[in-house]
């Protein structure tokens, strides 16, 4: 682990002031940029510790949540409110990691999470653009079985690894962010990037941006709403997809619908094209099949990973039929 | 910031050194070798340790971080020569073969009974409003499932681990 200094941030205006140093990085729970500093992927050369920070859960008025970005995963999926107000939340998350990265795992710090591409990961074997800008990519020709089939590019195949921020696309949260400029909000859907020929930014925040908490607007019909893993064993696996669907029903109709899909590309994908098709009209399974091919249908397979697309495809209709009172 | 750190009830400094993770606190400089070191990187859950009740990995925390902190690791888990009775219903159910996962398993078995206790929901929990959740064979697999035992010891851990969250007030 290369030196550096460590600094515990006493509010959201000091930990924004420390972070304006030269190479300073956040720490949340360290789950996962401990590790990438061992690695020495990560060289930050100031840990500016916010995990003291915000971490209260606050139940507004409106039915809106807003979430400090300092609480724990656990804490999120423990919550009264959000089990039963938005419960492909707390599904989300506990289909996450073990219950002890849980236990340590900030909010902020989960939405910010890095690949889990080994090339990434493997500093002195392999290529990444993601990690050294312009070095190339052996992950494109490579062991590709878990990469994206949706919004890659030649520079980079990577996904994003987080459960919780499928459940958040779904929701249409709102992202709390503070930085020199005084504070912004930022749509989930907008805050992760598409990895283009820029892989190395994962996110729109400038350097120095601080998540400060995550807004849950009200969504009653997300009590009727589930979040499906689907993973190479039956606990603590990264997903090979993962769906997140929440449906409003009336009398045979989709009144309205959210879904996200997880696993398959390099950020948490808001399935807009399939939402689009099915608001309005009938909640058949042919009708969701239609949708998760018009979704599918700009996917694109790597040597290992087209079995990506149809999995896809079949776990979202099928999450469709078990919310809509269909046969699983 | 407080610049002691509570193991096992004793207060002691932390190190002048940010990078120490509180593994190697525990192992390194205060020679608590009962925490494991199996991947160091989050994967095995051998480093399980306890921090103001609640089951964490010691490989991923810096030590720093847990200034002013309530570590308990498996040596502190019973007074010298007693046995916690997770420790004993191990032995009972041989929930073990070479023992280097056990001390991570318990002290994670520790932490899940609490956690179960509270009603925190699971990705098995089939209803998540209920305010108590029974500790069936699948929730112990799966509430224990960031323990690897490569011995294959999990038929015994799951006994042993059943039997103590079925005991426990």
């Amino acid at each position: 682990m290369t030196p550096f200094t460590y600094a515990r941030a006493q509010d959201a205006a000091d930990a924004v002031r420390l972070g304006a140093q030269a190479q300073a990085a956040f720490l949340g729970g360290g789950t996962n940029l401990v590790d990438l500093m061992r690695e020495t992927v990560a060289r930050p050369a100031t840990l500016v510790d916010v995990s003291g920070l915000a971490q209260a859960i606050e139940e507004r008025p409106d039915g809106s949540l807003l979430i400090g970005a300092a609480a724990k995963n656990t804490a999120v999926a423990e919550h009264r409110a959000v089990r039963e107000r938005f419960p492909l939340l707390a599904r989300a998350i506990v289909a996450g990691a073990s219950a002890q990265i849980r236990n340590m795992a900030t909010v902020g710090g989960n939405v910010l999470q890095r690949t889990r591409c080994t090339y990434f990961y493997d500093e002195d074997g392999a290529r990444c653009n993601k990690r050294v800008p312009g070095q190339g990519c052996d992950a494109v020709d490579g062991f590709n079985r878990m990469h994206a089939v949706l919004g890659a590019s030649a520079a980079c195949v990577a996904t994003h690894p987080s459960d919780m921020c499928v459940a958040l696309a779904a929701l249409g949260a709102i992202v709390h962010v503070q930085g020199a400029g005084g504070p912004r909000t930022v749509a989930l859907t907008d805050l992760h990037r598409l990895p283009e020929d820029r892989p190395d930014l994962d996110t729109v925040l400038a350097p120095g941006e601080l998540i400060t908490a995550v807004e849950l607007p009200p969504l009653p019909f997300a009590t009727r709403s589930a979040y499906r893993k689907v993973r190479d064993r039956s606990s603590y696996a990264f997903a090979l997809v993962s769906v997140a669907a929440a449906v409003d029903v009336a009398d045979g109709v989709v009144r309205d619908v959210r879904i996200a899909l997880g696993g398959v590309a390099h950020k948490p994908w808001r399935a807009w094209t399939a939402e689009g098709l099915l608001r309005g009209g009938p909640a058949t399974p042919d009708a969701f099949r239609a949708a998760a091919a018009a979704e599918l249908a700009a996917a694109k397979p790597l040597r290992d990973n087209a079995f990506k697309i149809a999995l896809a495809g079949r776990t979202l209709v099928a999450v469709l039929e078990n919310l809509t009172g269909g046969q699983p | 910031m407080s610049m002691t750190i509570s193991i096992n009830g004793a207060d002691t400094p932390l190190p002048d050194d940010p990078r120490v993770s509180l593994l190697d606190l525990l192992r390194d400089r205060l020679h608590l070798t009962g925490t494991k070191k199996g991947c160091n990187q989050g994967a095995c859950g051998a480093c399980t340790v306890l921090v103001d009740g609640e089951r964490i990995l010691s490989c991923l925390a810096l030590a720093v971080q847990y200034g002013g902190r309530a570590v308990t690791s498996i040596e502190g888990l019973a007074p010298e020569g007693d046995l916690h009775p997770l420790q004993q219903a191990f032995i009972d159910h041989d929930g073990f073969q070479c023992g280097y996962c056990t001390p991570g398993q318990i002290c994670s078995a520790v932490g899940m009974a609490a956690e179960l206790r509270r009603g925190v929901p699971s990705h098995v929990t089939a209803d998540l409003a209920a305010s108590a959740i029974a500790a069936s064979h699948d929730e112990i697999r799966e509430r224990m499932s960031g323990n690897l035992c490569r011995c294959g010891a999990y038929n015994g851990i799951v006994a042993a681990v059943a039997e103590h969250v079925a005991e426990a007030p």
